[in-house]
This record gives C-alpha cells, structure tokens and sequence, in this order.
C-alpha cells in the first residue's frame, strides 16, 4: 500500500559487466521511519543507494516512490520529487560561503534559479531562511566562511542543512559517519536524530553500532543480496550477520 | 579554533567597481594617443574573449570551436549592411541573433558532454560552418564579403568618422562587458558556480545542469556574435579568417593568457595577443611561433594567467 511505505523496490539488479552487484533486492521503508541499510564492504550498498537515487539506472527491478514508478526519471526530478540524497564525501560548495551553500538549494525551491538579468541582491530575501537552516544544525555563527574552511564534521552539517532546506520528505544519507572521528560522530548522530523526528530517513552505513540507536528498521546486504531484516535487537543477534561481518574482520 | 568565532566579511567586489572605472577612463582616452584601427580590433576581440571566458571560467565549458560564432555573426551582418541595406545597429542586431540560433543549435547537441567530448563536437560543428562558409554563395568564398558600408547608426552617427565608430564600439563593448558581469553576479550565476563546483551535488539539488549550461553556452554565442557582428561592421569585411579553427584557438589563448575565470583577465589577454600579431607583424610568420612561446611560458610560469596571478597577489578577486 502506497500509504505505509514512502519508498519500495522490487526485485532491483544491478549487473555491471557481468557482475551482479546488486541482485533482486526488495525493499520498503516504512513512512517516518528511520531505516538503515548496512553490510561488509562490496555488499552493494553505495550502489542500491546510486539506484535509489537515480545516479545508477537498475538493470531490472522497480523502484516505487510515494507508490509512483520512479524506475525511468531523471535524478534532478526525484529530487524535486522530495527524494533528496547526500554523498558519502561529503558534498558541499568549497568555494562559496555556508550562507551560500544553503541559500543554492533554497533557490531551487523557490524558483529564482534562471534570472541572469537581476542582481544578486535578488536572494538576499533567501538569507534569512538560510540563516535559520544554518542555526539549526549548530553553525550559525560560520555563515560567512567559506565551505572548504570547515572541518570535516562541520561539512556534514553544512551539507545536511542544504539538503533540509529543499525539505525533502525522504533523506537518503550516504554514510554519514564516514572518516569521522569520535567527537563529530556523536555530534552528526544527534542532528541525524533531530531531523528524522518528521520525516523519513534511509541511510547507508558502515558502522553497525552506529545505527543501533538511530534506526526503526535495519536491512543487511550482503553479496548485493539482503541477509535479513528486521530492529538491531533482532539483527544483532543472528548468525548469518554476525558471519557476515565477522568473516570480513569486523565486529 | 578561534578564526571561526568571529565571522570574516563577506568578499566584496566595491575594487571591481574601481577598476571597471580606471578601464572605462583609459579607453576614453587611449584613441588620442593610440591608432583608433587597432584598439577597435582588440576591444572586438576583448568583448569575444570575455564571451568565452563566461563559459570556460563561469561555467567550466570547453568550446573549442567559438570562432563559429564570431564568423557566422560576421557573415550575417556583412550581408545585411550590404545586400539588404540594413543600418548598422539592425545588421549588428541580425548577426547577433543569428549567432544564439547557431548557439541553441550546437549546444542542444553538444551540452551533454563534457571535456574533450564537448570540444570536440564543437570543433566539429565549427569546422562544418567553416566549409559551409566557404562553398555558399553569400559568403563569397575565399573573398569573403568584402566593402560593407559602415553606414550611419540611429540615422544620427556616422560611422565613417574614425572617432564615432570608436565609441560606438566601445559602447558595444561595454555593454556586452557589463552584462557579463551581471551574468555572473546573478541568481542564475550563483547556479552556475554552484554547478562548476560540485555538479552532482547540484544535480542531487534538483537542478537539471544541462539546462543552465545551455542558457551560458548561448549567451557566450550571442555575445561572441555580437562581436563578430561589430568588427565586420568596422573592417568592412567578413572574411574566413573570422571562421577558421585557428581563431578559435586563438580565442582560448587569449582568455587564459589574461586569466579564465576573472573579469579583466580577458580583455587584458586580448589587448596582448592582437599587440602582438600588429606589432610584431613585420617578423611574418614568426608572430605564430612568438605566440607559442607566450603560450608555453603563460602555462608553465602562472597557470592562473596575468590577471588570475594578480588576483591571487592582492587576495582579491579581479
């Protein structure tokens, strides 16, 4: 039913050169929820992730977003569809300022993205709501350094408050912790908790201790094949997991 | 740290206003001390260079086949001053438009390439005017289009006075100069950066990038036109020069001699490439080889180009 599951897929492959990297996996993430897609290296996750978000077109399978078959478009349109992504390093504007940053994406939305008659003081109105955006993930006060000035930590939240400016209703984050160290990692856990409380988040990770308090529902690929499913309690303790993981050298 | 506690101002351009008013100041002055001739050929090929640079440094395009436009425009106008007896603003008009349509045209084949996949179909397509130039009719071949009466604009400024035809040229210049800056300082120029910077980021922004590529690639081929159109006007002549490769060659020489991606860099790189070809002109063909060193040291020595290193110098963007 298109009404529990924002985002399902049936059967989705991808083959590359004869390499099945991902094959037949069937998801559904269910509305408000935040799901976590997680595996040993080469499980396929990143490349589900490119397939969901349309920056890999599936070899065969569907992809149904808010019940609509989004299998064929463009990624721009998911986008504008409310099906937003981040990047797994992290994506920002080096070289325009954070205020910058956010004010690009609140330009899509509002629709003042082909003037180039109008001065730029045409989106000074937008300055106010990126300011906002930046003050809710902690970095108001960096408004006007340059994006490729921040520490690694603080790109994610710079990237992640230009994502919620387009106030997607499904996050898709692509390894949000990765490379981060102790003290950001606690940091980007809590912002990724605030702004699930109202929408849905899919993210891929790495770091299986990292979802365990985030997500509603976990799925484990591996070998571009989903293992299980189900909460951590459930599938922390099953075997095949604990295989899976272990087999490749991590805990 | 504690640089980030105290926010740096935001970089203004107030300097630009600054030098565009020094360059305004020195090209009111320069035709009293300089030959008139030689300065509305280099402010044609200034306003043709900053035409590219809008796309190589603005939008990250490499076109290597711009001469197209400037040719093509060159043609149009050309013939309309003559043969259909057009004034001068409606033939430089007609040559500019004509030079968009060719602009929408290739850059509805080409945009969705990138790199040397994008140079290459522009080349390609630049090399198919140029033959088409030289085998139509009304281009008149190997002659070219030859004694285009200059005419008088707005039925009020005769053109065939050296120093009116000046400053309408500078005009021109200007204001295709102050468009481009408007261009880049725009709502659709934050996009544009915004793209050049991280392209799939943008597109996972919801932006369809070849959208806003094509809008800058045609605004470079109608300014690129609106060049071509004006030189033909002032020469008199429309010629295959205007159309060959090599000047499109010579376009990116100029843009990254005086510095892509910079305002001034541009029209200082046109400045030096066509003193060169003038002054050096007695040393024949040896002016090709002159500009190969130059380019060579240019590449090797300041990649950024005279104005890109001087920007760099003063921490300031040119």
């Amino acid at each position: 039913m298109a009404g529990d599951y924002i985002l399902e897929t049936e059967r989705l492959t991808k083959e590359f050169r004869g390499f099945v990297a991902v094959n037949g996996v069937g998801l559904r993430v269910r509305r408000g929820s935040v799901h976590a897609l997680i595996g040993p290296n080469g499980a396929g996750k990143t490349t589900c992730f490119n397939l969901l978000t349309k920056f890999l077109t599936p070899s065969a399978g569907r992809i149904l977003y808010n019940g609509r078959d989004i299998t064929r478009a463009a990624p721009a349109d998911v986008a504008q569809m409310g099906l937003v992504r981040s990047f797994q390093i992290s994506a920002v504007f080096p070289h325009l300022t954070l205020l910058e940053n956010v004010r690009v994406a609140l330009q899509k939305k509002r629709g003042k993205s082909f003037d180039f008659w109008r001065s730029e003081r045409a989106l000074d109105s937008l300055n106010d709501r990126a300011a906002e955006l930046l003050a809710e993930v902690g970095l108001a006060e960096f408004a006007h350094l340059t994006a490729v000035e921040l520490p690694y930590g603080r790109k994610r939240a710079l990237e992640i408050a230009t994502t919620l400016a387009l106030e997607p209703e499904l996050l898709l984050l692509d390894e949000p912790t990765a490379g981060m160290g102790h003290e950001d990692l606690g940091r980007v856990v809590a912002l990724i908790k605030r702004v699930a409380a109202n929408r849905t988040v899919l993210m891929v990770e790495h770091n299986l201790s990292v979802v365990a308090d985030l997500s509603h529902t976990i799925t484990v690929l591996a070998r571009g094949e989903v293992l299980v499913e189900g909460d951590y309690a459930a599938v922390s303790k099953n075997p095949q997991v604990i295989e899976a993981y272990m087999g490749s050298g991590h805990a | 740290m504690a640089r980030d506690t105290a926010p740096r101002a935001k970089n203004g351009y107030r300097h630009q206003y600054a030098i565009f008013a020094f360059m305004v100041a020195l090209f009111l002055v320069l035709p009293y001390v300089i030959y008139p001739v030689f300065l509305m050929q280099a402010l044609c090929f200034a306003l043709f260079a900053c035409a590219f640079n809008l796309l190589i440094g603005y939008t990250g395009l490499v076109s290597f086949g711009h001469a197209m436009f400037l040719g093509a425009a060159g043609y149009i106008s050309a013939h309309a001053a003559k043969v259909w007896g057009l004034p001068p603003e409606l033939a430089i008009l007609a040559g500019t438009a004509a030079s968009a349509a060719l602009g929408l045209v290739v850059g509805l084949l080409a945009i969705r390439r990138q790199g040397i996949y994008f140079a290459m179909i522009t080349l390609a397509l630049a090399q198919m005017i140029f033959f088409f130039s030289l085998q139509a009719k009304f281009t008149g071949g190997e002659d070219g289009i030859q004694s285009v009466p200059r005419g008088v604009m707005f039925g009020i400024l005769n053109l065939q006075d050296m120093m009116t035809m000046y400053f309408v040229v500078l005009a021109i210049f200007l204001a295709g100069f102050l468009l481009i800056c408007r261009v880049i300082h725009s709502p659709f120029g934050q996009v544009l950066k915004a793209i050049r910077e991280n392209e799939p980021r943008a597109i996972s922004l919801g932006y369809n990038v070849h959208q806003y590529k094509l809008i800058a690639f045609v605004l470079s081929a109608a300014l690129s036109g609106l060049a071509g159109g004006t030189k033909a006007i002032v020469f008199q002549l429309a010629s295959l020069t205007d159309v060959h490769w090599t000047m499109s060659g010579e376009v990116v020489l100029m843009t990254l001699l005086g510095g892509m991606g910079t305002l001034f860099g541009p029209v200082v790189g046109a400045f030096i490439v066509i003193a060169m070809q003038n002054y050096l002109a007695q040393l024949g063909s040896w002016v090709t080889i002159a500009q190969g060193v130059v380019f060579v040291i240019c590449v090797l020595a300041f990649r950024r180009g005279i104005v890109g290193e001087l920007g760099r110098f003063l921490k300031k963007p040119l």
